[in-house]
């Protein structure tokens, strides 16, 4: 039994006849609306998705003095990334390489667990093709109303809805690029400058440059950026096996599909092949022919199928959320479990766990001190007048604190060690008293002059001791004190 | 080439038509608007080529109808940085440097545009970061010949050091062993002491180089060997020396001693560089 539908076969001739074989003209899908309790939960969670991105920038958090009181600002400007009450530096940026290995390995959990639900549920791509698609329906009415506008000759009535159905989806791409910018500069400042002309050229490029992409991929591309754009498909069946829980149509019930009425002693399958499932379908596939690349496990066909199951009188749930090995007992009349733990959830499990105790503890332990001292290259060291050695370092204080702090450098390792910082006029002292601006770097050239006696190979170890004279906190940058060989 | 297009039972799907030992590919079309972005971008390229400089000939290159050039656009760069530049290094020659201390974003320019100045041009004598090496001084270390205030690090600079300008800073040590005014005998006592003053132990009696010293050197390097600045006579009471710290250096040099020339930099470069440098240079660890 052949499982390409009437119209697709049909393609492949009109292909073979034109000789254009390898590329083929873009089938337009035309997704049928359905009703149900998976497309109430996807507008849930498109309605959650939406929110919080359109909304979250205008969110206040207070901070206090000249800091700014976005909750989630990217300020790209000045180096600094806010979350509600956590500040992140140039430096921290390797928790954003925890949050992405934890958001990897979350996508590989989630996916051998319950099947592409990312693709189906929050995916920008499918939570903005679903809102334009629900207001191209609005304007121009549903499935079988938007085939025959598009095959007959352009009326005004289609004109008119076409036209105000770009100008909406623009206005939507358009808004979503600008809610774009929020995220890296305060919201109702680059409204404003936003309006009155005085926002930066980058503003502007970047908010067109949303708005372009959005109004393309949304509103044109759709299913072909799943389909044959995104890297995500390619490689999810390296996640799936028989025991993840994908969309799946129950073919040991449904099979062999009888169009029709039945009669009595008919042999049929409960699948009476009416197509509601391929129609419901946004990227235009048959869920009958089991698990494929371009299934977003979103479970529309689900809501199409139960509809009429439901009406012919027969038991729902023909397309339901089960696993291959189900399936397979099933079909065989067994029962079998779920297995949600086998090795390979396991595996994705303890490294999520592992990298999320990581990211915390380092979280939990950062510290509001930064030191870090960098050994001049040349010269190495300096011969004094009265004998002793001296060395030179760019010194580094981060104070990451919001007001101003005096710092105290000490060194230990190198006898009879005198600091001093040329800048200011500080020393020469055993210890120095370093002011730093809050929520900034303080860099300082400071001296060391000692007599070293531990040098082997021309260098011994110094540490460099920072006490913040206000909080108490200490931190130690262990270098080098270099001499002759 | 493609040899027979058939239908794939299991899929329903065509092949290719390619084969290769047997082993089939099927056939999945990409959706013509695929093939359009290539043809766009080719578009583009042609374009490019016709903007742009792009096809070399034998002699030269088309430059393109847009005229641009890399060269051309780094040397209004070039041109833009300097007059930018300029309004500050006018200050710097403008203003003195009692002044210029008082204005952090003049001395962190100064002390950048020195940084450059001073890799350019005295590095390969004083070593990076004045460092210093044999026969020329370490101006990291305090141990000034001159003087390192940052009037007389200007004056050095500017002037040079025994460099035939008029206003040069001049210093001679007499060739005592060379020239006959020390016996070699004497040249070795005296050697025998000024390694004391060099914070050697003396393991013998140096009471006669030390009367030497007093008759002959003391009148320049001092009673207590503490240098003469105004004269140029380095400190010889000191760990930092301009020759080398042994003794067969110090009976060399009081043989025959060595005079290093400094060039007078004013011939070479402007006011402001030199104040620049002589910002830095007194920012090395040394500066009075």
């Amino acid at each position: 039994m052949s499982r390409i539908s009437k119209a697709d076969r049909q393609l492949q001739l009109q292909r073979e006849e034109a000789g254009d074989h390898l590329y083929a003209n873009r089938v337009r899908v035309y997704p049928k609306s359905v009703h149900g309790p998976v497309r109430r939960f996807k507008w849930a969670v498109l309605i959650v998705c939406l929110g919080i991105y359109y909304l979250l920038p205008w969110l206040r958090w207070h901070r206090g003095i000249n800091q700014p009181d976005q909750a989630v600002l990217l300020s790209l400007w000045h180096e600094r990334f806010y979350f509600f009450n956590l500040e992140f530096w140039p430096q921290d940026i390797y928790y954003l390489t925890g949050l992405l290995i934890m958001g990897a390995v979350t996508l590989f959990l989630v996916t051998s667990l319950i099947g592409r639900v990312w693709c189906g549920y929050t995916c920008p791509q499918t939570v903005w093709t679903d809102l334009f698609m629900w207001i191209e329906r609005l304007i121009e009415g549903d499935r079988n109303e938007r085939m025959k506008r598009d095959a007959e000759k352009p009326t005004f009535d289609t004109v008119w809805r076409k036209a105000s159905k770009h100008a909406i989806w623009l206005g939507i791409a358009f808004w979503t690029g600008g809610a774009w910018i929020m995220y890296y500069v305060d919201a109702p400042t680059v409204t404003v400058e936003f309006w009155t002309g005085t926002a930066s050229k980058e503003v502007y490029f970047f908010t067109f440059l949303f708005t372009a992409t959005t109004y393309l991929l949304a509103g044109w591309a759709r299913e072909q950026v799943c389909t044959f754009m995104c890297p995500w498909p390619r490689f999810q069946s390296a996640m799936l096996d028989e025991q993840s829980v994908t969309v799946t149509y129950q073919g040991w019930r449904g099979e062999p599909r009888l169009r029709g009425r039945r009669h009595e002693g008919d042999s049929g399958g409960d699948c009476i092949d009416c197509g509601a499932c391929v129609t419901a379908c946004p990227t235009g596939i048959d869920i009958r022919d089991g698990i494929q690349l371009e299934c977003i496990n979103c479970g529309l066909c689900i809501d199409a199928c139960n509809h009429v199951m439901e009406r012919t009188g027969r038991p729902a749930w023909l397309i339901t959320w089960d696993t291959l090995a189900d399936q397979a007992a099933k079909a065989e009349g067994r029962q079998t479990t779920l297995h949600l733990l086998r090795p390979r959830t396991l595996i994705y499990i303890s490294a999520l766990l592992v990298a999320v105790v990581v990211m915390t503890a380092a979280l939990l332990m950062r510290s509001s001190v930064g030191l870090s001292v960098l050994h001049d290259r040349a010269p190495l060291f300096v011969r004094l007048p009265d004998g002793n050695l001296r060395n030179g370092y760019t010194v580094k204080i981060v104070n990451k604190g919001p007001n101003i702090a005096l710092f105290e450098l000490r060194t230990d390792g190198v006898n009879a060690a005198s600091l001093a910082e040329a800048d200011e006029g500080l020393g020469p002292a055993s210890r120095l008293g370093l002011l730093v601006k809050g929520d900034s770097v303080g860099t300082f050239r400071i001296t060391v002059a000692g007599a070293p006696d531990r040098l082997v190979d021309g260098s011994q170890g110094i540490d460099f001791n920072l006490r913040n004279t206000d909080t108490g906190e200490q931190t130690v940058y262990h270098s080098l004190f270099m001499g002759p060989r | 080439m493609p040899t027979k297009i058939e239908k794939d039972i299991v899929t329903g799907r065509d092949t290719t038509g390619h084969e290769w030992d047997g082993l089939k590919e099927l056939n999945t079309p990409l959706p013509k608007w695929w093939v359009y972005v290539l043809y766009a971008t080719i578009v583009w390229a042609a374009v490019w080529f016709v903007l742009y400089p792009s096809v070399p000939g034998i002699t030269g290159y088309f430059p393109g109808v847009l005229g641009y050039s890399q060269r051309t656009a780094v040397m209004d760069d070039v041109r833009a940085v300097a007059a930018q530049r300029a309004v500050t290094m006018d200050r710097i020659k403008a203003l003195s440097f009692a002044d210029i201390r008082k204005d952090p974003q003049l001395m962190a320019a100064a002390g950048t545009a020195g940084r450059i100045a001073f890799a350019n041009n005295c590095q390969p004598c004083h070593g990076a970061g004045g460092g210093g090496q044999t026969g020329y001084p370490a101006l990291a270390a305090g141990a000034w010949i001159w003087g390192g205030s940052l009037n007389e690090i200007y004056q050095t600079i500017t002037y040079g050091i025994r460099s035939g300008d008029a206003k040069a800073r001049e210093g001679q040590m007499p060739r005592f062993g060379v020239d006959g005014i020390l016996k070699p005998a004497e040249v070795q006592q005296v050697a025998d002491y000024v390694m004391t003053l060099y914070g050697g132990q003396p393991g013998k009696d140096v009471s006669a180089g030390k009367k030497l010293f007093a008759d002959n050197c003391a009148l320049c390097h001092g009673e207590a060997g503490q240098g003469d600045r105004e004269k140029g006579a380095p400190r010889l009471a000191s760990h930092v020396h301009l020759n080398g710290g042994d003794r067969a250096t110090v009976v060399a040099q009081i043989t025959s001693p060595r005079m290093g020339v400094m060039p007078a930099w004013h011939t070479r470069l402007d006011e402001a560089t030199i104040k620049s440098l002589a910002i830095y240079v007194h920012s090395l660890g040394g500066g009075e």
